[in-house]
């Protein structure tokens, strides 16, 4: 038998997860007393999943690398979170819900896992509501909605332009409630190294004072990886610049499966490059594209004041090519036209890298004021880092590397192939298929941290109520804190001359250029000798001032940058064996007349699981088969 | 254009620190202030020299990581920006910029111009909360809140918890921090069941922290990146009157 299996519940679809929890098995509260969990990561996905599994009774640990929880990337989450609470009447329900992230992901995630995840959404706004998050109102008091892209239903709850910051301090502060009622002990700047397996189980994990520069050891009846994307794995990126793909690509070696690994979505609304400097990109939100047009002028190289161009000679080219959705399209199709039009010689800005995305007609329509209200701080942020304002000059935008669909691979219990770990959040790899849709992250986070984990682990932990809390003298500990040691003590002897940043900075264009937005056999070849060869540089040339014993940003820099380039050739790996394109995942060789992204269901319909094999050695590959049975499988079409 | 630096550089928490001068050429207008340090840190990383130790991770003014004294104002010149959000159009060719951490009681340097801003942590942990399990909540709707109070809770709520308000008070008071919170919960009808108590654990923690008393100045409101009111303080100082009030009675 592969060890694959997905663990999805017997039943019809809507009955699955209810059915589920009314079998699980349970821990009395005298038990949950006497087990005790790790979280790590205090983003969307792991702050919640820690004051939930606190409030059941569960003695948690929770660990970041920022110095304090609130700081976790989930913070810069901007348009907002997705429930199916249908308040607009507009037809919206789990099943739709369901059925947009299916299709929207094309066709390449679990059902059951899905249709859960919509089918919580709505729990999730009441609690977050229940939690004091200041979501946006109407003036009848009742909550407000917008749409997103690839949707045609208004379901996204926000709190203007900040909703991953309104909805990570609602589990910030449960999380805080936690911890004053002596629950949760907080371990802030610490960076995971490394996962401790004893007899087959995840019993704990290595980490790294990030003061001190001690290694400590932890140790626990159940690990949950809540660890974010590797986006950043682009170097530049729409994300924070310190989240990393170091915990999950630990966990990979040391057995967890790792599911897509090259599913990694571009966001087609960044602010573009503007400098060799930069180390990050920022993004202006999806929600945008509700009242701002996309638009090129139809002559090639046109210079003039976008302003003073006359509507017939602005190509639409969203509008064109998608009447049905228009402007919200989703992200990857959204992504891919710019990217289109750009290449084809009709890209603004200096560097020709760039699309308009024009408030005009809105601003005409409802007034300044109206615009304020929904987008004031994005156009506040637009403006202070280009020095000109949307309400009177149109953005230029370009897309970016922004989300990581790939990630661990877990079953419907969210565990990963190693018992008794578990990955939730943007750490695993579960239900957004190929790409994801707006407003679905935060829903999926704090769905899998509120609404999921809990129980499922609960389930997992019934049957370790008699394991004593292990010790971490153990020989696994000894052997796993040592070796983390050593690798740290490794990238300071190399001593070098290029910096770690450097090193990033040249994997980044590697990874953009061949693994990007659109990839081919033959780029992505290329993209794995530049990797490797990368690789043989860093570990011969590179500088890292200090000691290990002290506060040191160059050494957690490397121990990042030495994960990311291994995980680079995973993701060429992954990308070179799906010859389909789906979704993000664009491979030349695969798409249609029109220009659009063509799937094999005949021969991809299924997830890519890798399994580690050793350094240096190719990744073994596992097919969990996806069955649909609750809807058709289509050609995904946004016309 | 080329500047002059002057950087605190402390060793570790316990070490003294002093004022270390750098030059910096090519810096661009366009470059933002941190990714100025980058390019500062690079050059020194390649000269053998250490690197200046500061935190950031956002980049966009929103996770409060990043927060630097810069020629005597927290974040810098410029209203309503996070020290991230600086960019190297405010300064000119020659000028002399001087870099500290923020200075306060409550806020121990770790090492250059790295706090530790623990005790909002602290702060927070002693009432910064709803009491409500999960699990426990009513549909969403089920509580109506007129735009009127959202909007101004959502205006507290969007403090990002970096502490200038405190390195530009006098008193090192982390009055304007406590009182955004306190204030966001007091407006709406679910946070409304324990204001009392909130407000009472929130400033005794503070104030064991040795976080000094407000009295007023509005140096917070002036340097607070996200336009913070002090009018919130207000609100926080009659939550506080009102419950040390049933209190003693
Ligand atoms: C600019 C931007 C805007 C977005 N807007 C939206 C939106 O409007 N709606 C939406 O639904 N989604 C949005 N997203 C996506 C969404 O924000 C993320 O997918 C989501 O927040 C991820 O949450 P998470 O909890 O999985 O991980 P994160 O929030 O990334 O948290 C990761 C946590 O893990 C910790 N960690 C990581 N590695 C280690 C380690 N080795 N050791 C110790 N700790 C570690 C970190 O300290 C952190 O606490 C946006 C993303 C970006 C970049
Ligand atoms: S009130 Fe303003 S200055 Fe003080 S911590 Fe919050 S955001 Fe920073
Ligand atoms: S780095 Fe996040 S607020 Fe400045």
């Amino acid at each position: 038998m592969s060890k694959l299996d997905s663990k999805i519940p017997e039943g019809p679809l809507a009955e699955k997860w209810s059915k589920y929890k009314a079998s699980m098995k349970l821990v009395s509260p005298l038990n949950k007393k006497k087990l005790d969990i790790i979280v790590v990561g205090t983003g969307i996905a792991g702050a919640p999943a820690a004051a939930t599994l606190a409030e059941l009774g569960y003695n948690v640990k929770s660990f970041c690398f920022q110095d304090t929880a609130r700081r976790a990337h989930s913070v810069a989450a901007q348009g907002g979170i997705n429930a199916a609470k249908n308040y607009k009447s507009d037809g919206d329900s789990v099943y739709r819900l369901f059925y947009d992230m299916i299709k929207g992901g094309d066709f390449r995630a679990r059902e059951a896992n899905v249709y859960r995840i919509a089918e919580v959404s709505n729990a999730i706004i009441d609690q977050l509501t229940a939690q004091g998050v200041p979501f946006a109102r109407e003036y009848g008091g009742t909550l407000a909605n917008r749409t997103f892209g690839g949707v045609q239903v208004s379901r996204t709850f926000y709190a203007q332009g900040q909703t991953g910051q309104q909805v990570l301090l609602g589990g910030y502060s449960a999380l805080k409630r936690q911890v004053s009622l002596g629950k949760v002990k907080m371990y802030s700047r610490r960076q995971m190294l490394d996962l401790v397996i004893i007899d087959g189980k995840a019993r704990g994990i290595i980490t790294r004072n990030l003061v001190t520069g001690e290694i400590e050891r932890h140790s626990a009846h159940a690990v949950v990886l809540a660890t974010g994307g590797y986006g950043t794995i682009y170097y530049l990126s729409t994300l924070a610049v310190n989240s990393n793909g170091s915990a999950a690509w630990q966990a990979y070696k040391k057995g967890a499966f790792f599911g897509n690994p090259s599913f990694v979505q571009i966001h087609p609304t960044s602010i573009p490059v503007l400098n060799d400097y930069q180390c990050k990109l920022t993004l202006m939100s999806e929600s945008l594209r509700n009242d701002g047009r996309i638009w090129v002028p139809k002559e090639k190289g046109d210079k003039r004041d976008p302003n003073i161009i006359p509507e017939d000679e602005r190509d639409y080219f969203l509008e064109r090519r998608y009447p049905a959705f228009g402007n919200l399209v989703p992200r990857d199709v959204a992504s891919r036209a710019a990217k289109e039009r750009c290449d084809a010689g009709f890209g603004v800005g200096k560097t020709g890298l760039a699309v308009y995305l024009d408030f005009r007609d809105s601003v005409k329509k409802q007034g300044e004021k109206a615009i304020k209200g929904k987008y004031g701080n994005l156009f506040d942020l637009y403006e202070k880092i280009t020095g000109e304002s949307p309400y009177k000059t149109p953005m230029m935008i370009y897309p970016a590397g922004h989300y990581t669909m790939g990630g661990l691979w877990v079953d419907y219990n969210l565990m990963t192939t190693i018992p008794g770990l578990f990955a939730i959040g943007e750490a695993n790899f579960s239900d957004h298929g190929a790409n994801r849709l707006g407003a679905s992250s935060l829903m999926q986070g704090a769905g899998d941290g509120y609404c999921i984990l809990p129980y499922t682990i609960t389930n997992y932990l019934a049957d370790e109520i008699k394991t004593k809390l292990p010790s971490t003298d153990t020989p696994e500990f000894e052997e796993a804190a040592k070796t983390a040691k050593e690798r740290l003590d490794k990238f300071l002897s190399i001593n070098g001359k290029q910096t770690a940043t450097s090193f990033h900075k040249r994997l980044g264009h590697i990874m953009w250029n061949y693994c990007g937005m659109s990839r081919n056999e033959e780029g992505l070849k290329k993209a794995l000798q530049m990797i490797d060869d990368l690789q043989k540089e860093f570990w011969s040339d590179l500088k890292i001032p200090g000691k290990v014993e002290e506060l040191n940003q160059e050494l957690e820099k490397a121990s990042r940058i030495a994960d990311f380039l291994e995980l680079a050739k995973l993701m060429a790996l992954d990308a070179l064996n799906r010859k389909e394109s789906c979704g993000a995942h664009f491979r030349e060789e695969s798409q249609t007349e029109g220009g659009e992204a063509q799937r094999i269901d005949s021969e991809y319909s299924y997830v890519a699981a890798w399994e580690y094999q050793g350094d240096n050695k190719e990744p073994k590959l596992h097919k969990e088969e996806l069955k649909f049975e609750n809807v058709e499988v289509k050609v995904r079409s946004y016309k | 254009m080329k500047i002059k630096l002057n950087i605190w550089k402390q060793e570790n928490p316990k070490a003294k620190g002093k004022f270390v001068k750098y030059e910096l050429d090519g810096v661009a207008e366009e470059m933002s202030f941190l990714e100025m340090l980058d390019s500062l840190n690079e050059k020194l990383i390649k000269e053998h020299q250490e690197p200046v130790a500061f935190e950031h991770d956002c980049r966009e003014g929103i996770c409060g990581s990043c927060g630097l004294y810069i020629n005597g104002r927290p974040h810098g010149p410029g209203d309503e920006i996070g020290t991230c959000q600086l960019h190297m159009r405010a300064f000119r060719e020659g000028d002399s910029i001087t870099i500290e951490p923020w200075r306060a009681k409550g806020f121990p340097v770790i090492k250059d111009l790295i706090v530790d801003r623990n005790a909002f942590d602290k702060i927070m942990a002693a009432g910064g909360f709803i009491s409500i399990d999960m699990g426990q909540a009513a549909d969403a709707n089920a509580i109506l809140v007129s735009k009127e109070a959202a909007d101004k809770a959502f205006d507290a709520a969007a403090c990002i918890g970096c502490g200038a308000c405190v390195a530009a008070c006098k008193n090192s008071s982390a009055m304007l921090f406590v009182a955004a919170k306190v204030s966001q919960f007091a407006l709406l009808p679910q946070g409304k069941i324990e204001a009392k108590r909130r407000a009472l654990n929130m400033i005794a923690k503070m104030d064991e922290l040795g976080f000094g008393s407000c009295t007023n100045t509005g140096a917070c409101e002036a340097e607070c990146p996200k336009g913070i009111s002090i009018d919130y303080i207000a609100m926080l100082n009659r939550e506080y009157l009102c419950a040390s009030f049933s209190e003693t009675e």
